[in-house]
């Protein structure tokens, strides 16, 4: 069943992800987008394509067949040594025992076993992610402001 | 269970997303394409964090809070570009050409 599931989700994100790549408007491409990965920064993408008017049909921003074969040619150059990842199995010294990430489940709940590293293993590179979203956002705005 | 599968397709999405960057001119589909290629990553992280701890789990929020700031201070300098060039088409902002 999970095997399944998996393979479904896997199809609906990869055909996404092509249609996304493909896509002549780039609001059909965030669309697409938004189904391997829904999140805020989607809307963000979704804001500024409506904000600068992309979203009307124009000439295709599509490069070339040159261009195509150069990325179909690089493409298969990478994909071929990473596609090895998928039989290589990380080395037994640091693999944790089998059963050990269902049992910790089962005893800290789905979100405990998370939270609990993540604020007290994690904590300072966690306070840490504010310093840069402050940096961030101080950036955005000097950027994309006309006049400070 | 299912390790394998799950860096493959993680393998399927980054290329992709390379694929995208070289394929398009538009510098926010750019963008969304560099953002497919984190993903690919946060995926290998989740599927790695079931064998080896939940400290990948862990990075992922990390990666995605770099993402969030990526995104931002990029989107700006993509405002900035269209205010000044009336474009976002990246074949036609040739300031380096000599």
């Amino acid at each position: 069943m999970t095997t399944i599931i998996f393979w479904a989700f896997a199809a609906i994100a990869v055909g996404s992800a092509l249609l996304c790549v493909t896509r002549r408007s780039p609001i059909a491409s965030a669309l697409w987008l938004v189904l391997v990965y829904a999140g805020a920064i989607m809307v963000l993408f979704l804001f500024v394509i409506m904000l600068l008017n992309l979203g009307r049909a124009g000439p295709s921003d599509r490069k070339g067949a040159l261009a195509w074969a150069v990325a179909a040619a690089l493409g298969a150059g990478l994909l071929v040594p990473l596609a090895g990842l998928a039989r290589a199995a990380p080395p037994a010294a640091i693999q944790l025992p089998e059963g050990t990430m269902a049992a910790l489940q089962q005893q800290q709940g789905m979100v405990g076993a998370v939270a609990r590293p993540l604020f007290e293993t994690y904590l300072v590179p966690f306070e840490i992610t504010s310093l840069l979203l402050l940096a961030a956002i101080v950036g955005a705005v000097v950027l994309a402001k006309r006049k400070l | 269970m299912l390790l394998g599968p799950a860096l493959a397709v993680s393998a399927v999405l980054f290329t992709i997303g390379v694929a995208g960057v070289l394929i398009r001119r538009n510098a926010i589909v750019i963008f969304m394409c560099v953002e497919l290629m984190l993903n690919a990553v946060n995926l290998t992280f989740v599927a790695l964090a079931q064998r080896l701890g939940v400290s990948g789990q862990i990075f992922v929020f990390f990666v995605m809070a770099v993402a969030a700031a990526e995104a931002a201070v990029g989107l700006a300098i993509i405002l900035a570009i269209y205010r000044h060039r009336e474009t976002v088409d990246l074949g036609k902002i040739t300031l380096l050409k000599g």
